[in-house]
């Protein structure tokens, strides 16, 4: 028997819980809490540190190696889309033009 | 006054039907954001299954994309968990502000509340009651706007999940949530600070890729935060910072840069997807 669905299940769950827990944070105490200064601080670094973790081995990195070529069509993508966000602060539009670089660059071209 | 005689008025309420109609405008938006995270889970490698219970029982945008990645390799759950409470930092100030309008529910409702909470509510929310004090209109209103946002988001997310199952996982639809987290980061760049810890944050990453149990996510995160605060405290005047919320896709307002360089501002970007 299989039991490679309790890893994502488990996750899923705790993060289940996180959602609530963060968004209900302070609603949670009956009396009222005073939000802490390190707190605002942290919300400035915390969630980008996070996001920047997670994303820029999934940009510069593959098989574990810093990318060693430019014939990788999610260099471009990365570098038209952030371009694009500078110019219109569309996060939407951002995701398109990624993707409308880096679509015919990966299927037709094979990059 | 049983549940659903409650449910009934709330339904009817007017306010019920005004937030409906206010969030109109972002759900377009929110649509976009969830079929992207659909597609993503999927092409990820995880279950069809799978996708549609986390996406039901998460209902966190940025936090399931962001632990995306991380999934795929079997990080182990606490890397996962950390980086989603990271990603869910901006909630727990909004829990703060949510405070003022339902700190007299009882706790199931405040944590029910919480749960289909989200930027782009709070933003709606707060143009109609800018006066931080509870009003009766306000729990009809809040219900209007979450189921609305709950909708808007769930069912591209589901039907994102059903139609990338039939597209090859060759063609790299899943490249679409990277993008998509880059756009969030890119919008948390407020300043030199910011841009700084990034970079660290990036080149640890990288260079701590080979430690075991994706610990280098765990090592950007610290190096990260340091730099950024150790670039506070070179001009440490220790006043207490001010929230500003920043609405999503747009520029912060120039005159508040020099503020937030100085550390009395913290920037607040709201997001446009639960």
């Amino acid at each position: 028997m299989s039991w490679s669905w309790i890893y994502p299940l488990l996750a899923t769950v705790g993060l289940a819980v996180i959602t609530v827990v963060s968004r209900s944070f302070f609603m949670i105490p009956e009396r009222e809490l005073p939000l802490p200064d390190w707190l605002k601080r942290g919300l400035k670094y915390a969630p980008l540190a996070a996001l920047t973790a997670v994303i820029a081995p999934e940009i510069l990195m593959v098989q574990g190696e810093l990318i060693d070529t430019f014939m990788d069509a999610r260099l471009p993508a990365v570098l038209f889309a952030s371009v694009y966000y500078f110019w219109r602060r569309g996060i939407l539009g951002t995701i398109v033009v990624g993707m409308a670089v880096y679509l015919p660059l990966h299927i037709g071209w094979g990059w | 006054m049983s549940v659903s005689a409650a449910l009934g008025r709330t339904l009817r309420h007017p306010s019920f039907r005004m937030a409906a109609i206010d969030m109109a405008g972002t759900s377009l938006g929110i649509a976009a954001w969830g079929l992207v995270t659909g597609v993503a889970m999927v092409k990820s490698g995880m279950s069809v299954g799978m996708a549609v219970f986390m996406s039901l029982l998460v209902y966190a945008g940025s936090a399931q994309l962001a632990v995306i990645p991380l999934l795929s390799v079997g990080a182990p759950l606490w890397v996962v968990w950390l980086t989603a409470a990271c990603v869910n930092l901006r909630f727990v100030i909004f829990s703060s502000m949510w405070r003022s309008y339902f700190a007299h529910l009882p706790l199931r409702q405040r944590l029910a509340v919480g749960y289909f909470s989200g930027d782009v509510i709070y933003v709606a929310f707060m143009k109609r009651f800018p006066e931080p004090r509870p009003a009766p209109e306000q729990v009809p209103y809040f219900w209007g706007a979450a189921s609305t946002n709950w909708l808007a988001w769930q069912v591209p997310s589901i039907a994102g999940i059903l139609l990338a199952n039939a597209v090859p996982l060759s063609w790299g639809l899943g490249f679409a949530g990277v993008l998509a987290l880059l756009g969030v980061l890119l919008s948390l760049l407020f300043d030199r600070a910011t841009w700084l810890a990034t970079g660290v944050a990036a080149t640890a990453a990288i260079a701590a890729f080979a430690l075991p149990l994706k610990l280098n996510i765990l090592v950007a995160l610290a190096a990260a935060v340091a730099a950024g605060l150790l670039m506070e405290a070179v001009d440490r005047r220790r006043r207490q910072p001010e929230l500003l919320l920043v609405p999503a896709d747009s520029v912060m307002p120039p005159e508040e840069r020099e503020h937030v360089e100085a550390g009395d501002v913290v920037p607040l970007r709201e997001e446009r997807h639960p």
